[in-house]
């Protein structure tokens, strides 16, 4: 009995360890959240969680955006740049990961291991290049250097995941639509398509996210106001010498760049959890 | 091999390729093509706004790198020309390799402990790890960036905290070289989900049997940690070391967006990726980009096979699985 109410204690004691401890973790999100909720000469002095004065003020003098460009533009941009990217990367990745995890043909394990080292590239050492490339087509400034190299199935990462679960599926279904006259085409679109729906949500949760929170990519690329999005307009709240001079407007747009996220993390959490254990996603 | 040999050796690949070919295409245009032509940049004094009047300058971009070590102030270039030595190169190399080195080992250390206190049976826990994935979720963008120089000024919120407890004196923590470069540390600390997860999903291949066994021998809990679950574990830890390490030196907007786009005070986040950023896009030195982009790629190949080496001596594969 004794040792009953002793493990109960501890169950008790470890709950509250874990509840504190991602309290304190969260604190910094949560304070600035409540804190784009209070008028702006109380952000720097207040460190409750709860606002003695609520406002909207914050929320009115940051959406005004940049360079007499709103944040209704800016989040527009974001979500037509994120929805390119989706498209590009299914379209382009699931048809790689069909090649490299269903379909036979010559030099298909030296094609894999290229692109599994691809996977480890940095980035920069291509970054000039393409730059240069891009730049001679006329295409900085415009969304095309973003969403193009989607197309072309640069994000490996998503290619690998979709290999790892198109590998796992069963394959006696194949047989039964080759008897029924169904190409290696049919196949894909038909068969591993469907089966690999969590998957393809996996790929455009994390395709969706990445582009969204991209800071470098739109830095680079998106040199005129009117194609910044989200991320790229933050950060004209930050002056050049690193001082912010709309603290409250910075905040507030800041909570309300997250929400998305928020809102796709919360409502898809399966398809997150599945995606990071299979491939060991970076964070 | 016969014409005949031939045509339905390409028949069965053809299907194959042209599934593949938007990856091919990528794969020689956006890849392998960029990469050696930045190769060849690097050996250039490439400008970005006077392509016209590039140079093949040899090993100039690299000597411009590491002349400091050698107190050099400038190097003539096989051209004649003469260049100065970058004042900033080491410390950003420094900057980024105390960053990686301090970061992953922290990171790894915290997740595999939030994972080992997840991996109970108790109630909310797939609530609890959302929770705690929260920081990884929002790391990386702007808006934490933002937020994290706001807690991190002289008259932030860690400051209001920490003066409401007594401390007085505390320094503007972005603003000190001392301790600019540890909120980024801090900042990558805090987004440990991923590697969370991952080993979450290690920990429970572990069969409960083997702890079973272990505690009727005796073995304690520090004891079980040590001979159970940390070599079971380590291709993990492996390749989560390898992963992380790998993206910490590429580490760039949460640097940039706290340093205000530069280095910081005193450059004390000038992190490598960001001098690359600033010295090709800042100053147009597309050439010398280029080359450091070669070095970065050389440091993490170099550390990626150390890693992997040495594997063999910590890394155990279960020969019975």
């Amino acid at each position: 009995m004794k040792g009953k109410s002793n493990q109960v204690f501890a169950k008790l004691m470890t709950h509250l360890f874990i509840i504190v401890l991602g309290l304190a973790m969260l604190y910094p999100v949560l304070w600035m959240i409540t804190s784009s909720l209070k008028p702006n000469n109380m952000i720097f002095s207040d460190t409750s969680l709860i606002p003695k004065a609520v406002t909207l003020e914050n929320y009115v003098s940051g959406w005004k955006g940049y360079a007499g460009i709103s944040f209704s533009k800016f989040f527009a941009n974001s979500l037509g740049l994120c929805l390119a990217a989706i498209v590009a990367n299914l379209a382009s990745c699931s048809m790689a990961a069909y090649a490299f995890g269903r379909l036979k043909f010559a030099g298909k394990n030296l094609w894999f291991s290229i692109m599994m080292i691809t996977l480890m590239l940095p980035a920069h050492v291509t970054l000039v290049p393409r730059y240069i490339l891009f730049n001679t087509f006329g295409w900085v400034g415009s969304y095309l250097p973003i969403v193009v190299p989607k197309f072309l199935a640069t994000d490996a990462f998503f290619v690998f995941l979709l290999v790892q679960f198109i590998r796992s599926l069963p394959t006696d279904l194949d047989e039964a639509a080759i008897i029924d006259g169904c190409g290696k085409v049919g196949i894909y679109f038909r068969i591993v398509l469907p089966l690999a729906t969590p998957a393809i949500i996996t790929t455009a949760l994390f395709t969706f996210l990445w582009t969204w929170d991209d800071f470098f990519n739109h830095l680079l690329y998106l040199t005129k106001p009117e194609t910044y999005t989200v991320s790229r307009a933050l950060r004209t709240f930050v002056g050049d010498a690193g001082a912010v001079s709309n603290w409250g407007g910075a905040m507030a747009m800041s909570t309300l760049s997250m929400i998305p996220c928020f809102v796709l993390f919360f409502s898809l959490q399966k398809y997150f959890v599945q995606g990071i254990a299979t491939t060991g996603i970076k964070g | 091999m016969s014409n005949r040999g031939i045509v339905s050796f390409f028949r069965r690949n053809a299907v194959a390729y042209m599934f593949l070919l938007p990856w091919l295409i990528g794969f020689f245009a956006l890849t392998l093509y960029p990469m050696l032509y930045s190769l060849f940049l690097g050996f250039t004094d490439y400008d970005f706004t006077k392509p016209d009047s590039t140079q093949v300058i040899g090993f100039a971009n690299y000597m411009k790198m590491f002349g400091s070590v050698f107190n050099a102030q400038n190097i003539t270039a096989p051209t004649g020309e003469v260049m100065r030595v970058d004042p900033y190169y080491i410390k950003s190399l420094s900057v980024t390799f105390i960053y990686v080195f301090a970061s992953v080992p922290i990171k790894l250390a915290f997740a595999l402990f939030v994972a080992i206190l997840m991996n109970q049976k108790l109630r909310f826990i797939p609530l609890y790890r959302a929770i705690y994935y929260i920081p990884t979720l929002l790391g990386g963008s702007v808006a934490v960036a933002v937020l994290w120089r706001k807690l991190f000024e002289k008259d932030g919120l860690i400051n209001a905290i920490l003066g409401s407890i007594g401390f007085t004196d505390l320094p503007g923590w972005i603003t000190n070289p001392s301790y600019a470069l540890s909120t980024l540390i801090l900042l990558s600390v805090w987004q440990f989900g991923s590697s969370m997860i991952i080993f979450l999903a290690g920990l429970k291949q572990i069969p409960m049997e083997y702890y079973e066994a272990a505690s009727i021998d005796g073995a304690n809990k520090r004891k079980q940690f040590f001979t159970i679950t940390m070599p079971l574990l380590s291709p993990i830890i492996f390749f989560n070391l390898v992963m992380q390490m790998i993206s910490a030196f590429q580490a760039f907007t949460q640097a940039y967006i706290i340093g205000g786009g530069k280095g910081g005070v005193m450059n004390s986040t000038l992190f490598y990726t960001l001098h690359l950023y600033i010295q090709g896009w800042t100053y147009h030195e597309m050439g010398y980009a280029s080359a450091m982009a070669w070095v970065l790629l050389l440091i993490i190949g170099l550390l990626t096979a150390i890693v992997f080496k040495s594997s063999n001596s910590w890394v155990s594969y279960g020969s019975g699985e």
